[in-house]
């Protein structure tokens, strides 16, 4: 694969908070189109991860380059911060907190199209209409506040909004986790039309084995900072190595499964 | 097995802005002693608000229809004393540790306080009952854990010490609502075995109340599925998923990605999970159903038994087998 594939890349990153690594020398590739997870429990570094690749933490150590260009230290101009921001872009968890209540979909998508694309007000309309039909909301629901909308809808217009910029990288940080069951598959149907269409990246951040496997294609198993297995997501989940990785997969629930307590398990591994 | 706990056609409506909104429509179940039931439903189904009106903790200026009966007392009658004990006897976890405990109170404090007020348990033996308790959940040093404060413990050990908490009532039903769902896969397993153990141990009985089927299927012997605030299955757990009887309950297993393989495409369910009272007449199901037809939505449907289940469908027989795989494309 030639260099001009790979659209992120990290390198020897790590975070430290006080005397606490949350990252430890992490590196990874990611090329276009493809989607990574990263995989791990509460206090495993994975959201420190994303929040460092998009520019909310400052690494430590260790570069990240996106796009070509190094964004491992915080930018002093303008247009870099808004060239970075263009190419990178987030869906947090919870949709609830991540809107502003005060403004509609439209509104929202509108004013990240005016800040980094600029264009006449019908060029950003039609714009906003397309975006709309890619995450599949109508015109009613995209002119509707945000506290009119269901828990699923309103992620749709946070990914619309996040698709906005045009990114080549899209970080989903849990962006999927807080939805129901019908709700999740919808949007899970439609990342991945997403990156079909568009050529898209995905990092998947995420603790949920089974949503991993729908989207991804290669996976990083984090246990306190550090990546302790990687690999093809399928062969990963099917053939775990790692001790770590192991005992997350048995962990969840399916036919046949029993919750066995920790040192049962420690046994059983 | 007689039934420890009986629902009967239970309508709970809450006073909102708008005037009175109904969230649960004629919902009857039962669990019998030592029975683990599960409840799984999406947002709105009115899984929660089943488990509050058990637990008599629906909000002021709620209505309530039907019955409720915990080991032949009627609980919607209770009131004083009386209610009191009844919540002894039937304990509830909740989602969230860490809103429903003082931050600013030790959990010696939390952990004793119903045994010192209600049983009038002098101090000393309260505080040794409880040290029991988080030993019973597999919490070491608990001596240690009684002298410190919620914010310096995990959610998942604060989740244990709420467990702990509500079994010291020695409750014999146990409303565990989402208990794990905030918590880590190794965490949930670890406190899904001691729910387990708890139940063998003591044959309690147990309302497990998820959005995760597969959970409900790995540790509950029977799962009722609600949509719209009505039951529209109860069925042995394990069967739920390999021979489900109603549509929705096929379209949910269906809809979840499954850890073992990839799907081309997941099938999910068209429209938004609907509350009972934005639900037309007719199914309630019938809008996002691959099977619905006109019949189907012109009168309400009722619950019928069919092979060692219940199910709210009239098609039932005539769909049995076929609603799960191609259903929705």
């Amino acid at each position: 694969m030639s260099e001009s594939d790979i659209v992120l890349s990290v390198s020897g990153l790590r975070k430290v908070f006080g005397t606490q690594v949350a990252v430890d020398d992490m590196n990874f590739e990611l090329p276009a189109g493809k989607s990574l997870a990263i995989v791990g429990e509460s206090g495993s570094g994975k959201t420190t991860v994303a929040r460092m690749i998009v520019g909310l933490e400052k690494p430590t150590a260790g570069t990240i380059i996106a796009c070509g260009r190094d964004r491992s230290k915080p930018s002093r101009k303008g247009a870099e911060r808004k060239l970075r921001g263009r190419e990178v872009q987030i869906v947090f968890q919870d949709p609830y907190s991540s809107l502003d209540p005060r403004q509609t979909g439209a509104d929202l998508v509108d004013e990240v199209l005016r800040v980094h694309h600029g264009g006449s007000s019908a060029d950003r309309a039609k714009r906003v209409a397309d975006l709309a039909a890619l995450v599949g909301l109508d015109q009613r629901q995209m002119n509707a506040m945000p506290k009119a909308l269901s828990g699923g809808q309103r992620q749709r217009v946070a990914i619309a909004r996040a698709l906005a910029t045009d990114p080549r990288v899209l970080i989903l940080d849990e962006s999927v986790a807080a939805l129901d069951v019908s709700i999740q598959a919808q949007v899970l149907n439609v990342l991945a039309d997403i990156r079909d269409q568009q050529g898209i990246s995905y990092v998947l951040i995420s603790h949920d084995l089974a949503v991993v496997r729908q989207l991804t294609d290669e996976a990083l198993v984090m246990q306190r900072g550090v990546v302790v297995e990687r690999g093809v997501t399928s062969e990963l989940l099917d053939n775990p190595q790692h001790p770590y990785t192991k005992l997350l997969r048995a962990s969840v629930p399916g036919p046949g499964w029993t919750p066995q307590r920790a040192r049962e398990r420690a046994a059983a591994v | 097995m007689s039934d420890l706990l009986t629902v009967t056609d239970l309508t709970v409506r809450l006073k909102m802005d708008s005037g009175m909104r109904e969230v649960i429509t004629g919902t009857s179940l039962s669990i019998a002693a030592g029975e683990a039931m599960g409840l799984v439903g999406e947002s709105g189904s009115g899984k929660s608000m089943t488990a509050k009106a058990i637990a008599r903790l629906l909000p002021d200026g709620a209505e309530t229809l039907g019955s409720v009966v915990f080991d032949g007392v009627d609980v919607l009658a209770l009131s004083g004393d009386e209610l009191r004990e009844h919540r002894a006897q039937v304990a509830v976890v909740f989602q969230d540790p860490r809103a429903h405990i003082n931050p600013v109170r030790r959990i010696d404090d939390f952990m004793t306080e119903s045994l010192r007020t209600l049983r009038n348990v002098p101090k000393g033996d309260a505080r040794a009952r409880a040290a029991t308790a988080l030993e019973e959940v597999g919490i070491d040093d608990p001596a240690k854990r009684l002298r410190q404060y919620p914010h310096e413990l995990s959610g998942g050990m604060l989740q244990r010490v709420m467990i702990a908490t509500a079994l010291l009532s020695e409750p014999r039903l146990l409303l565990a609502d989402e208990c794990t769902t905030a918590l880590d896969v190794t965490t949930q397993a670890e406190v899904m075995a001691i729910l387990d153990d708890l139940r063998r141990d003591r044959g309690l009985s147990m309302l497990f109340i998820t959005h995760d089927l597969e959970l409900a299927g790995a540790v509950c012997d029977r799962t009722t599925v609600m949509y719209a605030g009505q039951v529209v299955e109860t069925r042995a757990a394990s069967l739920l998923h390999s021979d489900p009887l109603h549509p929705y309950s096929a379209a949910l297993v269906d809809a979840r990605p499954s850890i073992a393989s990839t799907a081309d495409r997941l099938r999910a369910i068209p429209g938004r999970p609907l509350s009972a009272f934005e639900s037309p007449s007719g199914c309630r199901f019938a809008p996002r159903c691959s099977f619905a037809q006109d019949a189907c939505r012109e009168h309400d449907q009722v619950i019928t038994e069919l092979d060692g289940g219940f199910v709210r469908c009239e098609r039932a027989i005539e769909l049995r087998g076929k609603v799960r795989e191609g259903a929705h494309v």
